[in-house]
């Protein structure tokens, strides 16, 4: 990594983006449905959200691609909505790498810099210094063919960072690549993003690159902005039953309010938030980590071991109680063995403060989505 | 109970990678057979009335044996170089015109409005089933009809224009509209096999407008494609017969043609050479297409 490539960068930290009521309408698709949204200065923001929630729409409108029906566009308060995406000064980072074929990597980065009338020099030497910062100082020759996926997108992320953008937009920049290097180039985007201290605005579907890498995350819905925070506080706080599902694998319990928390199971948890009436049914809101298991050694337990799934570090128990009710938790694998499927076990919870909905807007046993 | 899942896989693979190389290995050589003799067939198909054609062109007739005397007159036939000169002529006005008028049109079409793809594809695909003849009579009608009944007007002005001058514009006009399947397809092809969209979206995100988008990014993106239309097109023009003929101009097809009438072997001698021309330009299209097109595997 460079650092005269860092000195000689730019780039627009103390940029903001706002999103004001915003509306984007293709055919009878709401795609962006009033999104109200502002962007810090020189923080990361993922945009988060299933296929169709209107993330990649948003994007496309602040690049300039695309343009909304209602509402406006703000980059440090100047309402750029009807500008075109050529005089916006925005670096973009698409899927699907998008270099140019006929050009080498160092052309390809260099070409931003030769249409704001750089000299050939100067600008060979910025680009070049940009790959050294993504770490191909020795591919500057190469073509995109000649470049595996995690090569051309970090020429593509020196492409978009050569014009010095005063916001850097990411748009799932990591899906197409492997496992491996998508945590690689995670990392990366991260380090130069906090290093550079750029405005960046990154849409993904992926949770985990979200949580991982965003100082926020904004969770999208139909076209509207379900919940923006920190990824500790989305996790752990969701705001609405939808963020709850979304972010992680939630079990959502049926409990009954009485005084002093919710009981659940033998316990009485104390409630985060706010506080149903006593008597009143609700539902809790555990992640499996919360949920604790101990073999009922032989005795009748509170549930049964259905599965058992190896992530790893951990093993994600699928447990069903006898009234139907499903529940996930979450236990070490080197304590997997003592939980093979059949296996009677206990259940408690974390003594922890838990989220409670009412009974009301539960709409399913557990949710056993995303890992 | 996860952990048999990739057991069970990496058996699967041992189990392909034990039984793989005697089975591969009768794969390989089967196709080398058949392709052997597909090649062969076409080859002999191809090339044999080649050569008997090159046979029959240095054949002497009077005196037996070999001679080259055809090839020899081939550039001081009366008429030869001024009909090359009008097929050159035609080849490359009628690729300029396609060209610049269906890149940029093939390029809107697929970036700003493809929902009228069908109609333009159906359009340019007509001339497939329209015969060239049917076409030119056409033509011929209106041009005899025309600079009457139009009199005065502009398009009167037009139509003798490009039916006087030493350039045959009407010939011209007529090419580009029988070569445009093969550069629709072409082109096409081409558009479809790079993701112009997001290479457009890329190249105005860095800062340029719509002209240096074009000619910066998307036509050399497209240059093999572009090359093929140009190459496709240019072959058609220069082996036309029917249109010149019917509208009274002579290029070299033309000139092959009436030389056959009277002398067989200069003929016979010129349409080698026609060949000859089409394949040196097929080589030189490669050639320019290939570059930079070197594989690397990462």
């Amino acid at each position: 990594m460079s650092s005269i490539a860092l000195e000689s960068l730019d780039t627009g930290t103390g940029t903001t983006v706002e999103f004001a009521d915003v509306h984007r309408v293709f055919g009878s698709t709401h795609a962006l449905d009033g999104l109200d949204l502002k962007v810090r200065p020189g923080e990361l923001l993922a945009l988060l959200g299933p296929s169709g929630c209107g993330k990649t729409t948003a994007l496309r409108l602040l690049a300039g691609f695309d343009q909304p029906d209602a509402g406006s566009v703000l980059v440090d308060g100047e309402d750029v909505s009807r500008l075109p995406a050529n005089k916006r000064d925005m670096g973009m980072v698409f899927q699907s790498y998008s270099l140019f074929p006929t050009m080498s990597a160092v052309d390809n980065v260099a070409f931003g810099l030769r249409l704001r009338g750089r000299g050939a020099g100067d600008r060979r030497k910025r680009a070049a210094e940009l790959l050294d910062l993504v770490g191909l100082s020795e591919h500057l020759k190469k073509f995109p063919h000649q470049m595996s996926g995690g090569q051309q997108q970090r020429v593509a992320l020196a492409r978009a960072l050569a014009i010095s953008p005063r916001v850097l937009l990411l748009d799932e920049p990591l899906s197409a690549l492997d496992a491996k290097v998508r945590a690689q180039l995670r990392d990366e985007i991260r380090r130069i993003q906090l290093e550079l201290g750029v405005t960046t605005v990154f849409v993904t579907h992926d949770q985990e690159e979200a949580l991982s890498m965003a100082d926020r995350v904004g969770v999208m819905r139909n076209g509207r902005l379900e919940q923006c925070a920190a990824p500790a506080e989305l996790y752990q706080r969701p705001e609405t039953p939808f963020v709850a599902e979304f972010v992680g694998t939630m079990n959502r319990l049926p409990g009954s309010m009485v005084p002093g928390g919710v009981r659940l199971f033998t316990q009485v948890v104390a409630v985060d938030g706010v506080v149903p009436p006593a008597g009143s049914d609700v539902r809790a809101l555990l992640r499996p980590e919360a949920v604790l298991v101990e073999p009922a050694g032989g005795q009748p337990g509170d549930a049964i071991v259905t599965t058992a799934t190896f992530f790893g570090a951990v093993t994600r128990l699928r447990m069903t109680q006898p009234d139907g009710q499903e529940i996930l938790a979450d236990v070490g694998s080197h304590r997997a063995a003592d939980f093979p499927a059949g296996a009677q076990v206990r259940i408690s919870v974390l003594d922890r403060p838990v989220l409670v909905r009412p009974e009301s807007e539960a709409t399913a046993g557990t949710v056993p989505g995303r890992a | 109970m996860v952990a048999l899942t990739p057991t069970a896989g990496a058996g699967g693979l041992a189990e392909t990678q034990t039984g793989g190389p005697a089975t591969s290995s009768r794969r390989r050589r089967r196709p080398g057979i058949g392709r052997g003799l597909v090649l062969l067939i076409c080859g002999i198909y191809f090339i044999g009335p080649l050569v008997g054609a090159f046979w029959f062109s240095i054949q002497d007739k009077v005196h037996g044996g070999v001679q080259f005397s055809a090839y020899a007159h081939v550039f001081s036939a009366v008429g030869f170089s001024d009909a090359f000169m009008l097929s050159l002529k035609l080849g490359i006005g009628t690729v300029l015109i396609s060209l610049l008028l269906m890149v940029p049109t093939m390029l809107l079409l697929h970036l700003r409005a493809p929902k009228f793809r069908p109609v333009v594809e159906t359009l340019c695909l007509m001339p497939l089933v329209i015969p060239p003849v049917v076409l030119v009579a056409g033509v011929g009608v209106v041009l005899a009809w025309g600079p009457n009944q139009l009199a005065g007007t502009p398009l009167q002005t037009f139509l003798n224009a490009i039916q006087s001058g030493k350039t045959p514009w009407v010939l011209i006009l007529e090419y580009v509209v029988l070569t445009l399947p093969f550069t629709y397809r072409s082109l096409d092809a081409g558009i479809r096999s790079v993701d112009i969209h997001t290479l457009t979206e890329a190249g105005l995100n860095l800062g340029a407008g719509w002209g240096t988008v074009t000619m910066r990014i998307l036509l050399p993106s497209l240059r093999t494609s572009v090359l093929n239309a140009a190459f496709l097109s240019f072959a058609l023009v220069f082996g036309e017969y029917t249109v010149a003929s019917i509208l009274q101009y002579q290029p070299f097809a033309v000139f092959i043609v009436a030389a056959g009438q009277t002398e067989g072997q200069l003929s016979t001698s010129l349409s080698l050479l026609s060949l000859l021309i089409t394949w040196l330009l097929l080589l030189l299209i490669s050639l320019l297409g290939g570059r930079n097109s070197t594989k690397v595997d990462i």
